[in-house]
């Protein structure tokens, strides 16, 4: 690990009383286009904090601004006590070490062996021997159940397998917070629920904080401790999951409620089917 | 006016344009309008910015629950006004090119100094690569291309020699076949036809490569782990390339001159043993020098466009074919203009 001007980043534990991830007044564009306006999210040690929203609320944008991908426009981004806007490259590096991210499709290098992913960010930040470094990927595989297919390459691993392996490689450093970005999508409901099942495994026994993107009902319901639901780039709803539910606000009595809304969406399509002329979908002729 | 039954593909094209120069509001009754499609809506909302840009505003009228439910399919019609961007001044056009050309220059400008730095702490083994990575991309921008090298350097060997046997041969300057082939060859031809071939494999299969990296996130889960793409990614390469470069050029050097010398040899006086002898006389370090210099630089130039429009691609599929496209012509352009610099600094050097 580099040298840092945070001390707190070379302990052994962030303090479990300090927020590991906190966003002020958060402003993010793309070009002239306004996506996120005035956002506040404080994540504590251990939470796992879901972000949701429907497609194009800017709930990836969020999560890209909070690693430091994206600079935004206004407002302050801390991760660990670091603006990662202001830090320089060897503060910067010492808090990427210290988090681990899950990309939506995997991201897996597809050059490099499953094996070679999940090494490659301890070997690229460490100077161990290539055995402890192997040894550790194995642990983590087996964490994720893929150890016997560690020497395979990514294209020849299922969807879910794709996602498992890039679970082992963002958990490779043992980070102290972990970023998801729709860790569920494209899973049948079992491999879902598997990965959640790790995700909570993970934060119960590394005290990780997590921030989750999705709007998986069933995942939501299963792991999230606080939720932040967005809206057209606002918040409209934060807190614990119990108190979110209860809300008022329409569009997040929706969310909740999506059987019903679903159905509602079917029925719509429907009509707009028949008043489009066409036969029902799926109706014999 | 008399809307049809059937407001959809088959009718609207028969429809004509409703007479926008009566009393506003224009009013269309689709009361009698049973059924309606994209088309029919496509006609509406068309109506409806005709009508806003003569000043007019439109109401619909008596559309029933389901043309309602069809309609509302679409949001932007409600307000039966469809944003058109302005089309901007032919200097807003011109201003918004050269500010597309500085930021790219300035891009290229910082990743070539990205490039070299970790290029640089590399080979001073402050960084490493991965064992076998090296050799990897070796086999790829090397060994891979020496065919296709070797074949265009000896049919261009060969045709200046065939070329320039019948002008030489009319002053009974035969021999002086050789200096045309093989100087022309080791200060020009030679490293520009290596680096020409160079630039439509590797520079192609840069810029592919990391577009595509960039477009399935490979780059910024990279950036997350507090990796710098450059080092990783591009380094390798610009190490591997100048390695390779040199060898092709002496490789397309070699099979040009055979090219030629095999023309000389069937078509002019010139026997083997003079070829030799005169290709050793005239041969001078410098002219060799000079060539694998310059190949060195085209290969920089190539494999750090690729990476550029590789490393830039935003979108999809079609984004990564826009950057693979744009690394060869960049990359030809860029190798051609470098070597009429090249040229003028050597000849006008000494």
């Amino acid at each position: 690990m580099q040298s840092t001007a945070n001390p707190q980043l070379t302990s052994a534990r962030w303090p479990s009383d300090r927020p590991t991830v906190e966003v002020h007044g958060l402003i993010a564009k793309y070009g002239a286009r306004t996506v996120l306006n005035g956002v506040d999210v404080s994540v504590m040690p251990g939470e796992i904090h879901v972000i949701l929203g429907g497609s194009g609320c800017g709930k990836s944008t969020l999560l890209k601004h909070m690693i430091g991908l994206y600079q935004q426009a206004g407002g302050d981004v801390s991760l660990l006590g670091v603006d990662l806007k202001a830090a320089d490259e060897p503060e910067r590096n010492a808090v990427l070490g210290r988090v681990g991210m899950l990309f939506q499709a995997g991201a897996l290098l597809n050059g490099l062996s499953v094996r070679d992913n999940v090494a490659l960010p301890i070997v690229e930040r460490s100077e161990l021997p290539r055995v402890v470094v192997d040894e550790m990927v194995r642990m983590k595989l087996d964490l994720v159940d893929l150890a016997d297919k560690m020497d395979l390459m990514p294209p020849a691993l299922s969807g879910g397998m794709k996602k498992r392996a890039a679970l082992a490689r963002a958990i490779a450093t043992d980070p102290w917070v972990l970023f998801c970005d729709e860790p569920g999508a494209g899973l049948d409901p079992i491999s879902m629920a598997a990965l959640d099942s790790l995700l909570l495994n993970l934060r119960d026994r590394f005290g990780m904080s997590m921030v989750v993107v999705t709007h998986e009902l069933p995942s939501i319901a299963r792991i999230a401790d606080r939720v932040t639901m967005l809206d057209q780039g606002k918040v409209i709803a934060q807190g614990p999951l119990r108190e979110v539910q209860e809300t008022d606000h329409p569009l997040v009595h929706a969310f909740f409620a999506r059987k019903e809304t679903e159905q509602d969406a079917m029925d719509a399509q429907l009509n707009v089917w028949r008043a489009l002329g066409g036969s029902e979908p799926g109706a014999q002729s | 006016m008399q809307l049809p039954s059937h407001l959809t593909v088959e009718t609207v094209a028969a429809l004509k344009r409703p007479d926008l120069s009566g009393e506003m509001p224009l009013v269309v009754d689709l009361s009698t309008v049973e059924h309606i499609d994209s088309a029919g809506v496509a006609w509406l909302a068309l109506v409806a910015r005709q009508a806003k840009e003569a000043g007019k505003t439109l109401h619909v009228e008596g559309a029933r629950p389901e043309i309602e439910r069809t309609l509302a399919m679409f949001p932007a019609l409600p307000s039966y006004v469809r944003h058109v961007p302005p089309v901007p001044s032919m200097t807003a056009r011109l201003g918004g090119q050269v500010e597309g050309a500085v930021n790219m220059l300035t891009a290229f400008a910082l990743l070539c100094a990205d490039a070299a730095w970790f290029t640089l702490m590399t080979i001073a083994g402050r960084f490493r690569v991965r064992p076998g990575l090296l050799a990897y991309e070796m086999a790829a921008m090397g060994s891979r291309a020496l065919g296709v090298v070797g074949l265009i350097a000896f049919l261009v060997g060969a045709t200046m020699g065939l070329q320039s046997a019948a002008q030489l041969r009319r002053f009974g300057a035969d021999i002086f076949v050789v200096d045309l082939i093989v100087v022309s060859l080791l200060r020009e031809l030679g490293p520009l036809m290596a680096a020409i071939v160079v630039a439509g494999r590797t520079g192609a299969a840069t810029a592919a490569e990391l577009g595509t990296m960039v477009v399935t996130e490979e780059v910024d889960a990279l950036r997350t782990m507090g990796l710098h793409p450059v080092r990783l990614l591009v380094v390798p390469k610009v190490i591997a390339i100048t390695i390779v470069q040199p060898l092709l050029t002496i490789f397309a050097n070699a099979l040009g001159i055979l090219g030629g010398f095999l023309v000389a040899a069937a078509y002019l006086n010139v026997s083997p043993d003079s070829f030799i002898q005169r290709t050793i006389e005239i041969v001078v370090f410098k002219d060799i020098f000079t060539g694998l210099i310059k190949s060195v630089v085209f290969a920089w130039l190539i494999v750090l466009l690729g990476a550029h429009y590789g490393l830039t691609t935003r979108g999809g599929a079609d984004a990564v074919g826009r950057s693979t496209t744009s690394s060869v012509v960049a990359g030809i352009f860029a190798v051609v203009v470098a070597d009429a610099f090249a040229s003028l600094i050597f000849y006008f050097g000494g």
